[in-house]
């Protein structure tokens, strides 16, 4: 298949996924699973990773800023800079696209190729709105969350860092993490991070959902959608920031 | 009843070439041929999951082919079917499995719900398996599973592809009493893909063989011993076990006529 015609089936299927479920009901009990699924059991990965990255940065950001030119609270300021413009965005969902994307793939191309996605079609059911649209809104919803949980835990791994060693004073990071704070940073994030669950979600549902073939190309699916999703993540930030920040 | 019209499906290459058959109602049809010849494809051209090239299907009458989406799903809650591999959901258990369409097309209670997919579980001899997992009983059992959940909305028309492969012959016959004697009890038009000669002696009401994606040859269990048909006769006694049957038979009916 070329690419437009990727394109294309993406997009139908994009119409057939957000369609009114068959059963409101059915469709809520699938969104709870799958907040849960998705948003609970990322949530560690994502403390643990900021809280790393964020002493990492601060202990890089001292080596680099070690110039008596430099201000005391450069170290802060680069820290929560890069936190919050582009880490615990961009970087935390190619991580997630990963995690997230390669699990949702997975789970529906097995679905596709034991025929349990032809059950539910012979059902009369819309199998598409069924299956994937739980996910990607539950994607979408959990994603916020886990965007300023990896902001605040970030920044308390370089927190951690000046408390426990002496690189850095703690009053110089506190001071340098609050120097010319501009909040709309936590909301452009925000709004990048859903539009990369969405983009995250329904890539790897089309993956998943369009496999033929068996266990192979179930393998094959998730790897695909996750590089692709991954290449698209990084294109719309470019936009993202683009249309945002200039 | 269910009648196939001249039907033609390719994939990459043509698959169905101008099949033409009748499914009738209270009775199970059987699609009979080799692994390959094109029965799944059939099948799943009949219910619809695969759109066909050309040609009809009406089921009573209402040919599927001509309906809009909506048409067509509103038929699909008359359709149970029966795959290969069961199908059943794996996040849930036998019951949640068995209760689904309820949950998706039935305004019933939560208690009548329940009520109906036990009823169908029992009819199945599942009765004392309603909250295990499909990854946790037998091939068997899951194949039983999938039939309550393909029974439990009443269709009017039963599909099973292969309903017995990968299950022992004691297994499989089970699965293929069963079969009939839903199909009888509740009037069903069934149809049920097989290559198991042990299924079409045994529920063989109306077979359909079907070679290299043609209709070769139609009729009953009793009639394939004296079919002159020559790819039936090379699939149905290809193993020495029916080749000493038909002699048997063909001894049988000399003596009958002396
Ligand atoms: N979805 C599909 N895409 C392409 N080819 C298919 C598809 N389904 C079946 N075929 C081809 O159709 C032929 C018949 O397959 P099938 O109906 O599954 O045989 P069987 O009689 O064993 O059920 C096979 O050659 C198979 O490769
Ligand atoms: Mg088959």
């Amino acid at each position: 298949m070329n690419a437009i015609e990727k394109v294309g089936t993406y997009s139908m299927l994009m119409v057939r996924t957000f369609a009114i479920p068959d059963r409101w009901r059915m469709f809520f009990r699938q969104y709870v699973n799958e907040i849960q699924k998705q948003g609970l059991d990322s949530l560690a990965i994502t403390v643990i990773i900021s809280m790393f990255i964020g002493a990492v940065i601060t202990i890089q950001m001292v080596l680099n800023t070690a110039n008596p030119l430099l201000p005391d609270y450069a170290t802060g300021l680069a820290v929560r800079d890069t936190l919050l413009l582009e880490f615990s965005s961009s970087i935390l969902c190619l991580i997630l696209a990963g995690k997230v994307g390669s699990s949702i793939s997975s789970e529906i191309g097995t679905m596709r190729i034991t025929e349990q996605i032809d059950a539910l079609d012979i059902m009369g059911i819309n199998s598409a709105n069924y299956l994937i649209m739980p996910k990607v809104t539950a994607f979408m919803t959990v994603i916020p969350c886990l965007v300023i949980a990896s902001m605040f835990f970030g920044i308390f791994g370089g927190y951690c860092m000046a408390y426990f060693t002496d690189i850095i004073t703690v009053h110089q990071y506190v001071y340098g993490i609050q120097f010319m704070f501009n909040p709309f940073f936590i909301t452009y994030s925000v709004i990048k991070g859903v539009v990369f669950a969405f983009i995250i979600a329904s890539i790897a549902s089309y993956y998943g959902y369009t496999v033929k073939g068996g266990s192979l190309e179930v393998g094959k699916a998730s790897t695909d959608a996750v590089v692709n999703s991954s290449v698209i993540i990084l294109l719309a930030n470019v936009m993202l920031t683009k249309l945002m920040l200039s | 009843m269910i009648e196939v019209n001249n039907v033609f499906k390719s994939f990459d290459k043509p698959v169905l070439k101008g099949v033409s058959t009748t499914f009738e109602t209270g009775k199970t049809n059987l699609i009979i041929g080799q692994s390959g010849s094109g029965k799944t494809v059939l099948m799943k051209s009949v219910v619809g999951i695969h759109s066909v090239d050309s040609g009809h299907i009406l089921y009573d009458g209402r040919d599927i082919t001509q309906m809009k989406r909506k048409e067509r799903i509103l038929l699909r809650r008359e359709v149970g079917m029966l795959f290969q591999g069961s199908a059943l959901f794996d996040s849930m258990t036998i019951l949640e499995n068995v209760m689904f369409p309820l949950e998706m097309f039935s305004y019933d209670s939560l208690e009548e719900r329940r009520k109906r997919a036990i009823f169908c579980l029992e009819r199945v001899e599942l009765g004392h398996a309603l909250d295990l997992y499909p990854s946790e009983i037998s091939g068997g059992m899951q194949k039983r599973a999938a039939i309550a959940r393909a029974i439990v909305l009443n269709p009017k028309y039963l599909f099973c592809d292969e309903p017995n492969s990968g299950l022992d012959p004691k297994t499989s016959l089970l699965i293929d009493r069963l079969i009939q004697e839903i199909t009888h009890e509740f009037n069903i038009t069934t149809i049920v893909n097989t290559h198991d000669m042990n299924s079409v002696m045994e529920i063989g009401e109306n077979i359909v063989f079907i070679n290299k994606g043609e209709k070769a040859w139609t009729g009953t269990k009793d009639d394939i011993f004296t079919s002159e048909c020559e790819p039936l006769n090379d699939f149905v006694f290809a193993s020495n076990l029916y080749k000493e049957l038909r002699k048997a038979h063909a001894f049988f009916v000399s003596k009958k006529k002396d």
